[in-house]
């Protein structure tokens, strides 16, 4: 891992088993121009991975690349096997069941007159398969990813008439109802207030201690380093990954944000990373 | 003006047999527009429901001048434009607004300069553009019927993709759909069923056959079942009263079936359940109503 500095024993006690999602010298270019480059990342089962960087990082390209949206070079695998497939280099169909999709809140038509079932059974389209109806698995399925994200009581009310916090449920049940290993949640804290966004972070903590490998982007980087057992700054590349514990110095953050020395960021990401080194059973560590 | 049992009467007059080929052709477009139409208001492509119809222009004017079949001319015309769009919609340098723009305009253009050529285009110029009910061929009310069904038998069988799309592309592509080739199957869909209601209603007004009645179901209604229920029923109701009044007054049948579904779109404006304006009016008041008691018991 790029310019990562191993404080203490929490980096070697990170879970053992094999990386769900691993990627290996992705490059990607949009329109002839490279967006991403040489990018490497793993995520572990029971893992909350934040993916940060500045406005046109590629963070967003990134998660396209891995869903197999976007054309790219470099290695993708999830558990173990190739992700991808054909001469284009996109997505395979392991790919599509294993990995769940929880785009930014904007591209979804809310104002579009179905249920809150509804919208979640869309997570099912390409499973229930062409010329098909719902079946009562599917029907289960999105009972249980509406139960998931507590929705339940919801279900039958227009998306239209949904708070911001809960229309972020709906995109993560539509996703929950594949019951996939991986899940993509693309900057889902936007626009929401910080009650509601402690609430999903909770529950994104729950789904991935549920033997999922969880991956978010976050603009707000204070709330990432108190959220996320691991963080990769992403700035067209890696410029550092590891735990907050291992990122509670400023460097990386001023090489990814372009930031000076003595912005009051890097003072509170410190602050937390030191906070949350401390609360931790095995604490121990220095800044 | 006549009564609604001198035009049933009128439609029993086997002297008369066109109305009541133009009553089943206007009623059947309405419902299949009604239908289809719903998908283009909720996805917000009314613009292309737009250049479609003017597009089939070109392919009506040739039909018209080499004597073959207006239906299958318009078919051949509308569904090239509508992939045409499709296709250069997916350049992302140029916005699909622009691109419908130059299409539907030069679809349009090239249909006034080839019956322009025509011998007696006056005549039948104003029929393409507003409608006529007289001079259907039975083979067409045939071709009609035919493709009509086939277009609600699609719109049933794609149903759940064809909503995942318009829900959110993104995510529906990230499933595996093919998006593309559901974007090419809607919009010939569209075309298709501008083509079977081009005769009755007209070339400048078959738009509102496909927005007006799914747009005034929107308002009435927050889901997707009752939605494609109403629409054409609203489509098919205003077809039915607006060529009674069209024939009991004269008028040019396109343009009152128009305005009776307009009228309905108002009122739904108006009286809609929770959404409409008096509804919302009524909302307030029964707030105000209640502040006071509460502030008057205090």
């Amino acid at each position: 891992m790029t310019a990562t500095v191993a404080v203490d024993a929490s980096a070697a006690a990170r879970p053992g088993p094999a990386p769900v999602l691993q990627v290996r010298d992705l490059a990607v270019a949009l329109g002839g121009r490279p967006v991403l480059d040489d990018v490497r990342l793993e995520v572990a089962e029971g893992e909350l991975l934040g993916l940060v960087g500045p406005n046109g990082a590629g963070k967003t390209t990134l998660l396209r690349a891995v869903l197999g949206l976007v054309p790219s070079s470099g290695r993708i695998t999830i558990e173990g096997q190739d992700a991808r497939s054909g001469r284009a280099r996109t997505r395979s169909a392991r790919a599509t069941r294993s990995i769940g999709y929880v785009p930014q809140r904007h591209e979804f038509a809310w104002d579009f007159p179905v249920t809150v079932e509804e919208a979640v059974l869309t997570g099912r389209v390409a499973r229930i398969g062409w010329l098909r109806g719902a079946r009562t698995e599917d029907y289960r399925a999105v009972r249980r990813a509406l139960d998931r994200v507590e929705m339940t009581h919801l279900r039958a009310r227009p998306v239209g008439e949904l708070s911001g916090g809960q229309r972020q449920r709906v995109l993560v049940a539509r996703a929950l109802a594949l019951d996939p290993r991986i899940l993509l949640l693309d900057e889902p804290f936007t626009g929401l207030d910080v009650p509601t966004q402690e609430h999903l972070t909770e529950l994104f903590r729950e789904l991935a201690d549920e033997e999922r490998a969880v991956i978010m982007t976050n603009h707000d980087l204070v709330g990432a380093v108190h959220a996320c057992d691991r963080l990769c700054l992403l700035n067209r590349t890696v410029v550092a990954s590891g735990t907050p514990a291992e990122l509670a110095g400023p460097e990386p953050w001023m090489t990814a944000f372009g930031v000076s020395a003595g912005s009051p960021l890097l003072t509170a990401i410190a602050q937390v990373a030191k906070a949350r080194t401390t609360g931790s059973p095995d604490g121990g560590g220095s800044a | 003006m006549i009564s609604p049992i001198d035009f049933v009467h009128d439609l029993l007059n086997p002297d008369l047999a066109f109305l009541p080929k133009a009553l089943l052709m206007a009623v059947l477009s309405s419902v299949v527009c009604g239908v289809v139409g719903t998908h283009v208001v909720l996805r917000g492509m009314a613009f292309i429901g737009d250049a479609v119809a003017h597009a089939v222009f070109p392919g009506l004017a040739v039909a018209f001048v080499l004597q073959g079949s207006l239906v299958l001319g318009g078919a051949i015309a509308g569904i090239t434009t509508a992939l045409l769009v499709a296709l250069f919609a997916q350049n992302r340098r140029l916005r699909e607004d622009s691109v419908i723009g130059v299409f539907f305009v030069a679809a349009f253009a090239l249909g006034i300069v080839i019956i322009s050529g025509a011998p007696g285009y006056a005549g039948s110029l104003q029929d393409f553009l507003f409608g006529s009910i007289v001079g259907i061929p039975d083979e067409d009310v045939l071709i009609a019927v035919v493709v009509g069904l086939v277009l609600m038998a699609v719109l049933f069988m794609f149903h759940k993709e064809l909503v995942a799309v318009s829900l959110d592309r993104e995510s529906a592509r990230a499933l595996g759909l093919p998006v593309l080739r559901l974007d090419l199957l809607l919009y010939v869909v569209v075309a298709a069923a501008i083509v079977i209601s081009v005769q009755t209603i007209g070339n400048v007004l078959v738009l509102a056959l496909l927005v007006t009645p799914a747009a005034a179901a929107r308002l009435l209604t927050d889901r997707l079942a009752p939605m494609m229920l109403l629409g054409p029923t609203i489509g098919g109701g205003s077809a039915l009263v607006g060529l009674y009044l069209s024939w009991s007054l004269d008028l040019p049948v396109g343009g009152t079936i128009v305005l009776v579904a307009t009228a309905v779109f108002l009122l739904a404006w108006l009286l809609a359940p929770r959404h409409g304006v008096l509804a919302g009016a009524v909302l307030r008041r029964g707030r105000q109503a209640r502040r006071v008691a509460r502030t008057g018991a205090s």
